[in-house]
């Protein structure tokens, strides 16, 4: 993952521009899902959508195996991974650092109340602590320590239509990722404000990350800018490049 | 030529048995490749799988094929285990038999004088077959657990948490591939049983090739 370092971090920039201009060409051409298949089979449209159709599969069989009840296992304190990792679509150097005072959370969708959100509110209403483990789709693993607003308690706040399909995230870093509602209403799925005892370090998706153990760590986006709540299919980042929309765990 | 038809004996192994075999192959090998392409974004022990022996181009794609083969290999196992254990295939023909037998076919086969008759295996492949079935079931079970953690807790759990079960779910894909690798050399050693696996064979047609010749399969 992380061979030639210093080569990589000094042209990564343009990197990324290049690698986002073949993505969308990918999107525009194969649904987004062009790079699926590799090898030889990287031609093979037929592939690719057997791939997809396979994948939107695979995604209905999570949406069913989800309950809302089950939890996530908590660990207790004894067992947080030091340091905690951090993971990004780019380097720790490239961090994206907000005024917490001037953070707002923009508020879209299918909502009653779009007025945006200071950190403030958020830390007046009540907070739930969580020890879970953060699992990446890559396949390590880490337990840490979160606490935040019950995404549920928020959606009610604003009068979120709880039946619409979806509730999408967009971030200051770029990132952004959606989830199913069934999902947003878990009890464990929280916008997190703060990490162990402390208010969320930039590293950790400072001032907001959406922490949900019920799903891989590309579906927990860090540095929140918006929320938005909609019945048409939002996609992510990852996601429009190939990895499975559920991401379920 | 009419009246042999009259008797026409069961054909074997039986289509059920073939077309989920050749299926699960499949789906087992694109599962093998998909798999070292995942393990490859973030590798247990200090080695990675060449790129040419992976599938899937990135992990996306890895993760892609990984699920789409999963779902196919499922399919053929369920039709597969089904018809096994409901037609007695399982009791009859791969049921292992006593140590003894095994130690006896095990020295005729060192010997390359093992005897096979078709729709009839012998110890060492009872042995073989059924091992490599418990295996892939562990396999299986394995992968869902770390892919569910949450979900399906009560097996991650089983399967000694999170990070125990992923070294169990690749160490069961080592002996997979382990018996692949003796699978396939036998197979092409005693190719009438390759044969026998494509397009099924008649028992009474051709007993008498079982006789020495050559191998255990
Ligand atoms: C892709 C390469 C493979 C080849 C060339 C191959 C070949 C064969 C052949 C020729 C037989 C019949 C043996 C006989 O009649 O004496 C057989 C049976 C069998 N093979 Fe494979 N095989 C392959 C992959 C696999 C895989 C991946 C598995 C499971 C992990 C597997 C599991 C079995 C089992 C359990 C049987 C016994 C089937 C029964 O009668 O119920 N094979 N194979």
């Amino acid at each position: 993952m992380s061979h030639n370092r210093l080569d990589r971090s000094a042209i990564a920039p343009e990197l990324r521009r290049i690698e986002r201009r073949l993505m969308l060409k990918g999107a525009l051409s194969l649904g987004g899902l062009s790079m699926l298949s590799g090898c030889a089979l990287d031609d093979e449209p037929s592939v690719e959508r057997a791939l997809s159709a396979m994948s939107r599969f695979t995604d209905r069989m999570q949406a069913l195996l989800f309950s809302r009840q089950r939890l996530a296992r908590e660990f207790d304190a004894s067992r947080i991974t030091h340091p905690f990792p951090f993971n990004a679509y780019y380097d720790e150097s490239e961090v994206r650092t907000v005024d917490p005072a001037g953070w707002r959370l923009d508020v879209g969708g299918l909502v009653s109340d779009r007025r945006p959100w200071s950190l403030a509110q958020f830390r007046a209403l009540p907070q739930k602590r969580q020890i879970t483990r953060h699992i990446c789709v890559e396949g390590w693993s880490a337990i840490g320590d979160w606490s935040g607003v019950p995404l549920s308690m928020f959606l009610q706040k604003v009068g979120a239509d709880l039946r619409a399909k979806y509730v999408n995230f967009r971030c200051f870093d770029d990132y952004s990722t959606s989830i199913d509602m069934a999902t947003a209403l878990h009890p464990q799925t929280i916008l997190a404000l703060d990490y162990g005892d402390r208010a969320l370090p930039p590293a950790y998706g400072a001032p907001m990350k959406v922490r949900i153990p019920t799903k891989l760590g590309y579906k927990n986006p860090k540095y929140l800018a918006s929320i938005e709540v909609t019945n048409r299919f939002p996609g992510g980042y990852w996601e429009d490049q190939g990895y499975d929309w559920f991401g379920g765990s | 030529m009419l009246s042999s038809r009259r008797v026409r004996p069961r054909r074997t192994p039986s289509p059920f048995i073939r077309i989920t075999h050749w299926i699960g192959a499949l789906s087992m090998l694109a599962m093998i490749g998909s798999g070292w392409q995942i393990y490859n974004a973030s590798p247990i022990l200090p080695f990675e799988f060449p790129a040419w022996a992976t599938l899937g181009g990135w992990l996306g794609g890895g993760i892609a094929w990984h699920f789409a083969a999963m779902w196919v290999l499922m399919a053929a196992g369920v039709v597969y285990l089904g018809y096994g254990v409901l037609s007695g295939h399982f009791r009859r023909d791969l049921r292992p038999v006593g140590p003894r037998a095994i130690g006896r076919d095990m020295a005729q086969a060192l010997r390359f004088r093992l005897s096979h008759a078709a729709g009839h295996y012998n110890a060492i492949q009872r042995l073989l077959y059924t091992g490599v079935l418990i295996v892939a079931l562990l396999t299986v079970a394995s992968g869902l657990s770390i892919w569910k953690p949450v979900q399906l807790g009560w097996l991650t759990w089983l399967f000694g948490g999170y990070d125990v079960a992923r070294r169990i779910h690749f160490a069961m894909m080592t002996l997979i591939v382990a018996f692949l690798v003796i699978h396939i050399a036998l197979a092409l050693l005693v190719p009438s049983t390759l044969f026998g696996m494509v397009f099924g064979r008649r028992p009474s047609a051709a007993p008498e090739v079982s006789v020495q010749e050559g191998g255990a399969r």
